[in-house]
């Protein structure tokens, strides 16, 4: 959009602007890259250098061997992989059932999905641990799954909604016209246009709940049903003695999976950005 | 949970909808086979949704307490003229309504400036590209942390630059007049990329022809900005930044494990007030009551949100 070539002095103006953001922005992850790399000696000197004097990986091995952390890891990623798996296997024939038939279901549901945003998480999560304490799923994994997969659901039927428009009926028909039975036609033509819209659900489902704190706080009480979030949390709870190097290179660590799936779907988010925002 | 956090990423299907939805609906594919798929979807989230939400709102108006077998009495508005004479209420609520304007202001207007850059054709707008976006994809737990370590007062960055310039110890989430303001900054960190990618896909659908046209007619770029960028901005940006209130009012996570609502309950936001009302005293009703107020604040901003979109498309 560059009408005329900004001036010189613009142009740096804006250069100091951005530099400005990359610092703020970057800064922080820089000083838990570095903290985390600290020997406890440094930290305790309160020595406000980013590159540490003698790069250690102790606090790494301190963090892991926190019984707990493993643990917690362990729990987090059998309740993320059971949520992403149990919401994609749902969501997927309810995605295709909204968007192929029209009925009363689909402003109920779609418009479910933004009242839903609405409400915050304390009004439902009273009901919530009332209702499992009845069913005897409360401080039990299986029932913070059940919980991840109803909160995630909404949002990627919303997303997968999305996703079964873009393949065109017309190629449903072709193919029933060429003699492909119903069940034939889903596995090996929609389904096929469909595995970027599921890959993309399935790493927002996973996302969502590897990260989800609020629910687990309340919902999880037994120490080795802890999902790690929790435990950060309990990390630095401990008031007084927290140990700053094993808490970074703890959260370092726990960032990790959430970071590496979002770079992976990144694109496609700001790409389906793009196509809603602009329309407004 | 803040699946908020993302709400605007999924391709929007709006306008092919209606006509090739008509389309497919023809005979030999009834209605019951479209309930048969819903089915497994709508049932958990009637259970686990939307009946806890209106349990949720109804608990708002009765006793109900944690515990076993406690009797649920109704009584009506009693719990909101008990929050009404509580002065931790009042504050909480000047507390959690200074940190959602103050936070989704401030986040509009950094991600405004960011946006505008990474629009421009500058070198190195890949890395802050890159860097905006990596706040989005971190538990709120970690972000919590990782402010916590630049906050600290003994070993963090921030206060050891303040020792060396000789104006000592600096505590600032421990310190009642710095604890709010500390965290509002978080608070815009977190939620700055979101709105910075919103607002840029906005500024790529703006019609470049009318800055050309503006620019023969000598519109300086302020001028364009003002008359022209902002315009045509204004649903992108009456949308993000309601959104943006809903999330930061509805926020926890991040609060709870920076301050815990302290020092001296400064930071007490509302949610925070209600979670202690619910799980540390077991007042279930009154934390229920809590809810509904911010669902009847959350309602009056999005009637603002959406009188301000119909009124934009009066124009």
């Amino acid at each position: 959009m560059s009408l005329q070539r900004p001036s010189t002095a613009v142009r740096t103006g804006q250069y100091v602007a951005l530099l400005g953001y990359v610092v703020f922005l970057g800064f922080p992850l820089i000083w838990l890259l570095s903290t985390a790399l600290k020997s406890t000696k440094e930290i305790a000197l309160g020595s406000i250098r980013l590159i540490p004097d003698a790069p250690t990986l102790d606090n790494f091995s301190a963090a892991v061997a926190k019984a707990n952390l493993w643990q917690a890891g362990f729990n987090s990623l059998v309740v993320a992989v059971a949520t992403t798996v149990l919401t994609v296997v749902i969501a997927l024939p309810a995605a295709y059932g909204l968007a192929r038939y029209r009925t009363i279901l689909r402003p109920i549901t779609l418009g479910w999905v933004l009242v839903s945003q609405m409400f915050p998480t304390i009004l439902v999560i009273i009901p919530l641990f009332m209702i499992l304490k009845t069913l005897h799923l409360l401080d039990q994994l299986p029932g913070l799954v059940v919980v991840y997969v109803v909160y995630v659901l909404p949002f990627c039927l919303w997303m997968l909604f999305g996703f079964v428009q873009t393949v065109p009926p017309d190629i449903e028909e072709a193919a029933a016209i060429d003699g492909a039975g119903r069940i034939r036609t889903l596995v090996s033509i929609v389904l096929p246009l469909l595995r970027p819209g599921i890959v993309a659900t399935a790493l927002f489902a996973f996302i969502s709940s590897w990260n989800e704190f609020m629910f687990a706080l309340v919902l999880i009480q037994t120490p080795d049903k802890v999902t790690l979030p929790l435990t950060l949390s309990r990390f630095v709870g401990a008031e007084g003695q927290v140990q700053l190097g094993p808490l970074a290179a703890a959260a370092l660590l726990a960032t990790i999976p959430s970071l590496v799936f979002f770079a992976l779907i990144q694109r496609r988010l700001s790409g389906g950005l793009l196509s809603g925002a602009v329309k407004g | 949970m803040k699946t908020g956090n993302v709400a605007t990423i999924a391709p929007t299907p709006d306008n092919p909808t209606t006509s090739r939805s008509r389309r497919s609906h023809r005979p030999g594919r009834s209605g019951r086979d479209a309930w048969f798929l819903l089915l497994p979807a709508l049932l958990p989230i009637l259970v686990f949704n939307v009946y806890p939400l209106l349990r949720g709102i109804y608990l708002g108006f009765t006793d109900a307490r944690a515990g076993l077998n406690q009797d649920i009495h109704f009584t009506g508005l009693e719990n909101y003229s008990d929050l009404l004479s509580n002065d931790l209420f009042w504050s909480s609520f000047r507390i959690g309504l200074i940190w959602a304007f103050g936070v989704t202001f401030l986040q509009f207007v950094a991600a405004l400036g960011l946006a505008l850059l990474l629009n421009e054709n500058l070198r190195l707008r890949w890395l802050a590209r890159t860097l905006s976006l990596v706040p989005w994809a971190m538990p709120p737990v970690v972000v919590a942390i990782v402010w916590r370590l630049v906050y600290d007062p003994n070993s963090g960055p921030i206060s050891g630059l303040s020792q060396t310039l000789g104006f000592g110890q600096l505590n600032l989430l421990g310190d009642f007049s710095t604890a709010l303001p500390a965290v509002i900054v978080v608070g815009v960190w977190v939620g700055m990329p979101q709105t910075t990618i919103t607002l840029l896909a906005g500024l790529q659908g703006v019609d470049g022809t009318l800055h050309e046209a503006a620019a023969v007619d000598g519109a300086g770029s302020w001028r364009r900005f003002l008359h022209i960028t902002l315009p045509e901005l204004r649903t992108v940006i009456v949308a993000i930044t309601s959104l943006n209130f809903i999330w930061n009012m509805n926020s926890f996570d991040l609060i709870y494990v920076l301050t815990n609502g302290g020092p001296g309950g400064r930071t007490m936001l509302p949610t925070l007030f209600a979670y202690n009302e619910g799980f540390r005293y077991g007042h279930f009703g009154v934390a229920a009551a809590m809810g509904n107020v911010l669902v009847v604040i959350i309602c009056g901003i999005l009637l603002f949100y959406l009188r301000s979109r119909l009124k934009g498309a009066d124009k």
